[in-house]
């Protein structure tokens, strides 16, 4: 009912708009068609610069009002390059809108019609036109000196000490694999892959490196201030790693692994003194669109310190232990004891 | 009654016989189909472009009013939707994902597509190329006429594909495989990515034989004197529009062909190690690489964004130049910046895919031509400045909207210099900054050009003048609200939420812009309610527009304004016009302005 409500008011308000403009064009007939057409001019003249002055004041106040809403600082290294960049295209980005939008209004209202004025017959002046050839191309040149000096160091090699964790998207959720205490990835076919036998990423079990490879669903762990290399995969269809407290980014492509590292500098604990908010955790979310569950596709990344990562990943057991419970070697001495988790005990 | 003649026979073989007689003509009967729907006449072909386009802008701006409702209101219901649009899509009155990716996709495909690219290079080339150029239709008339009827057809399959059970595709406009590629991978691919190609397909024919031909009308019907540099800028943006075009169009129609080969064929161009959790099944494709698709869409897409803005830069510089009184500042400069944009258009297409996993030299290269674009458009705003700077000005409607295409053309060029820098794409890639800037640089700024466009041309079209006081209306709250829609999207944006969300309440780090979605959507559904108006006014002023009475009314120098004020087929009642001078003689030795036709003074010189 309100709907059809809403929908009268519409078009009552057209058909008012509507009679009201038919009528000021009679009304203009009647005063004579130059008389009109000045009053008009004058009319969006002003508004004109109105709108600058408006538009100036409500980006100023949109930026007060969202200064502490956007961004935050950056919670890796990487990341304080990245904001560094920023600010520097906003500076040289901002003079340049200003300036523009100014002159640009700013002419508009100055050089309206009079019937005074005489327009200027100015077809080209080449000394100007190599002025505003030449100084935006010093200005980008700048602008991409920067960005590629970062851009490669973002980009380059990871310290050969760095964690290296796997991460594979799938409809619609994150798994991470750990190498394990030898450091190395066991091999994986994506034909092995079956949900229903615990065996989420295909691993080939013959090969005793993935014996000891740990995975683990939606969280993972990472040590502050040591480098951490996310190698990145997909099950199924593309997907994308975003880390927006770390800056960072990267497609997770079905065949064609790829990579990304960063430093980070808080643990979530601190994060969260630092925020004053006992909710934060720093989230992974899926910037690619990857089907109907994208908006729902979230990993936590928890920030810990060295020890209590150890402890973590002491307490997790391998997949390859899950799915052989009687292979695994802290199963062995209480072979009389039940199962302690009936979800493995199922899947034998 | 001169102004209505028409001239008869075709434009190549024209014998000049002038018969004076009414609209409908009795020396060849036109019948209603000959003359409003298998029309060979370019004028009508332009209209036809139109006024399909501007039924594919209000759908297509109808599902952005949907779709901001969910973003704008996510915890709402309004059983009005599921009333309308059945269970299935809008559940207890919430849109559903799905619906809501299908909605987005839609949305794209159509304004990029349909409306920005048919809708507007196929209305003012059609329209304006032989008007302009003093040439009675186009090189191919019936070529022509077929370049809107596949693209009629390309609608109706596009059209078909929302009703059918399945959905019409819901991948995004670009399309990405695997997920394009795999029905069980979303819904939306099913038969409705089928349709998207098939529909994409024609469009594609479409656009080649409207791009041939305006190129060939271009290159070889210029009147007598009208050599290419006395060209008004419009034809030059349209001739670089048609090449562009002609030039991608292929490429992005042979990478949907390998989708449909996967899709169909078993091959596995873009596929390989995929594993479907719904079916719980492995698919034997493997080598295939989901990144040839992008390379293959973005080498059209990239220069697509070209093919929007180039034909409204025209548009914009030819009604700059005649309202403000002044010839457009650096004609030479506005013609080779348009060259450099449409040579670069075609090296820069990877900066879509900085995070691809893309070689980083590889990328670095793209950023350097990237940012480079930045140099001519740069120097388009700062001559569109000085064509401003002491000129008189009138404040039509068409010039009201030009300006407004500068201030967005700045807003989002802006932006742009921030995404082509890979460095900041890694945190802005994806987000609602990118939905910001392309919105204003290419959504925005093209629709106001073509706004411009179509008011300024319209009493050459129809012999009558829009409402001015709607038209005012129109364009102060289309300007404010596409500012107030776009520019707040950017925080966001800056703050990494991503895009495609439609409910970001799962998420910390995301979820602290409700009042400002909610601002948005409202002030999406008025700027929406004014293009309504604006369709009124259109359609309104057809029948019952304030009548054109005199030939020239902007007192303009270009050719169509030489033609009657109800150019029959054929455009000009005697022999076509010949021409002496460049188009923007305007405030010369005094004068208010100087028609293209005019021989130069004895001692004038010339531009």
């Amino acid at each position: 009912m309100s709907t059809i409500f809403l929908l009268l008011i519409l078009f009552l308000g057209f058909l008012i708009t509507f009679q009201i403009a038919k009528a000021s064009e009679y009304v203009g007939v009647l005063k004579g068609e130059k008389k009109n057409f000045e009053q008009n001019n004058r009319i969006n003249g002003f508004l004109m610069i109105a709108f600058l002055v408006l538009g100036l004041i409500g980006v100023y106040w949109c930026n007060e009002l969202y200064r502490g809403k956007i961004l935050g600082e950056s919670a890796s290294k990487h990341g304080e390059e990245i904001d560094t960049m920023l600010y520097i295209t906003i500076a040289i980005t901002g003079v340049v809108f200003v300036i523009t939008q100014v002159l640009l209004f700013w002419f508009a209202y100055k050089y309206q019609y009079s019937e005074k004025r005489k327009a200027y017959y100015f077809p080209h002046d080449n000394r100007l036109e190599i002025i505003w050839t030449v100084v935006p191309a010093i200005a980008l040149t700048v602008l991409v000196g920067f960005g590629l000096f970062y851009w490669f160091r973002i980009t380059g090699e990871a310290p050969k000490d760095a964690l290296q964790i796997e991460v594979t998207g799938k409809q619609f959720g994150w798994i991470f694999r750990y190498p394990g205490s030898d450091n190395t990835f066991g091999k994986k076919y994506y034909k092995n892959i079956d949900d229903a036998k615990n065996n989420t990423l295909g691993l080939i079990w013959d090969d005793p490196y993935a014996h000891d490879d740990i995975v683990v669903n939606n969280e993972v762990y990472i040590i502050k201030d040591q480098a951490v290399k996310l190698i990145i995969n997909s099950r199924d269809v593309v997907h994308d790693v975003g880390l927006v407290h770390f800056r960072q980014k990267m497609d997770a492509v079905p065949g064609t692994p790829t990579t990304l590292w960063f430093i980070p500098k808080y643990t979530t604990d601190e994060m969260k003194k630092k925020l004053g908010n006992p909710e934060f955790e720093y989230e992974l979310s899926c910037d690619q669109m990857c089907g109907k569950g994208h908006y729902t596709m979230r990993a936590v990344v928890k920030v810990v310190t060295r020890e209590e990562f150890i402890l973590w990943r002491a307490k997790q057991k391998p997949n390859y232990a899950q799915v052989f419970p009687d292979k695994d070697p802290s199963n062995a001495p209480k072979i009389d004891t039940l199962p302690k988790n009936p979800a493995t005990a199922g899947v034998q | 009654m001169s102004n209505e003649a028409t001239l008869h026979g075709h434009a190549a073989t024209s014998h000049g016989a002038e018969v004076h007689h009414d609209e409908h003509g009795h020396h060849h009967k036109e019948t209603f189909i000959t003359k409003y729907v298998f029309s060979q006449d370019h004028k009508m072909i332009a209209k036809q472009f139109l006024i399909t386009g501007m039924i594919w802008a209000i759908l297509g701006g109808l599902m952005s009013v949907l779709f901001r409702l969910q973003l704008g209101y996510p915890d709402a219901h309004f059983p009005i939707l599921e009333d309308l649009l059945g269970s299935k899509w809008a559940k207890g009155g919430q849109i559903q994902p799905e619906f809501y990716y299908a909605l987005v996709t839609m949305h794209g495909t159509v304004l990029v597509f349909f409306v920005l690219t048919g809708g507007l290079s196929g209305t003012f080339a059609n329209f304006l190329i032989p008007l302009q150029l003093g040439a009675r239709d186009m090189a191919s008339p019936f070529l022509n006429m077929l370049s809107y009827w596949f693209f009629w057809l390309a609608s109706v399959v596009m059209l078909s594909s929302l009703f059918i059970e399945t959905g019409p595709a819901s991948g995004g406009w670009t399309s990405y495989p695997p997920l394009s590629a795999l029905g069980d991978a979303s819904e939306g691919s099913k038969t409705g990515m089928d349709l998207w190609i098939i529909s994409m397909a024609l469009f594609v024919v479409s656009s080649l034989l409207g791009g041939l031909n305006y190129i060939s009308t271009i290159l070889n019907l210029r009147t007598k004197g009208m050599s290419m540099t006395r060209m008004p800028l419009t034809i030059w943006a349209l001739l670089f529009t048609a090449i562009l075009g002609v030039l991608s169009f292929p490429v992005l129609l042979s990478g949907f062909i390998l989708l449909l080969f996967d899709r169909h064929g078993g091959t596995s161009f873009y596929l390989s190690d995929i594993f479907i959790a719904s079916t719980n099944k492995a698919l034997p494709n493997e080598g295939g690489s989901a990144i040839l698709y992008q390379h293959l869409f973005w080498f059209l897409g990239h220069p697509e964004v070209y093919i929007i803005i180039l034909p409204a830069m025209g548009l914009v510089s030819e009604v700059m130049s005649v309202n403000a009184r002044k010839p457009i500042f650096g004609y030479m400069a506005m013609v080779g910046s348009m060259f450099a944009i449409a040579i670069l258009a075609f090296l820069v297409w990877a900066h879509h895919m900085f995070v691809t996993g893309l070689n980083p030299f590889l990328g670095s290269v793209f950023v350097l031509l990237t940012l480079l674009i930045a140099v001519p458009s740069a120097i388009k705003v700062f001559n569109w400045l000085t064509t401003l700077w002491k000129g008189n000005i009138r404040f039509t409607p068409a010039m009201l909207f030009a300006i407004g295409f500068v201030s967005m053309f700045i807003s989002g060029g802006l932006t742009g210099i921030f995404l082509g820098n890979s460095t900041l794409d890694i945190q802005l890639h994806d987000t609602m900054f990118v939905i910001a800037h392309f919105h204003i640089v290419m959504g925005v700024s093209g629709i106001l050009g073509m706004f411009a466009g179509i008011y300024h041309w319209y009493p050459k079209m129809y012999g009558r003048y829009m409402n001015n006081t709607l038209a005012y209306i129109h364009f102060w709250v289309t300007l404010i609200g596409a500012y107030l829609i776009f520019w707040p999207m950017h925080y966001e944006g800056l703050a990494g939420m991503p895009r495609r969300y439609l409910d970001t309440s799962g998420w910390l780090s995301f979820n602290q812009f409700g009042g400002l979605n909610r601002m948005i959507s409202t002030v999406a559904m008025v700027v929406f309610a004014v293009q309504l108006l604006f369709v009124f006014n259109f359609f309104y002023s057809i029948f019952k527009g304030r009548k054109v009475i005199t030939q020239n009314p902007w007192g303009a120098t270009t050719l169509e304004w030489t033609a009657p004020i109800r150019p029959g087929h054929g455009n000009w009642p005697g022999e076509i016009p010949e021409v002496h001078r460049w188009a923007y003689d305007y405030a010369k030795d005094g004068r208010d302005f100087i028609p293209q036709t005019e021989p130069l003074g004895s001692n004038e010189s010339a531009h």
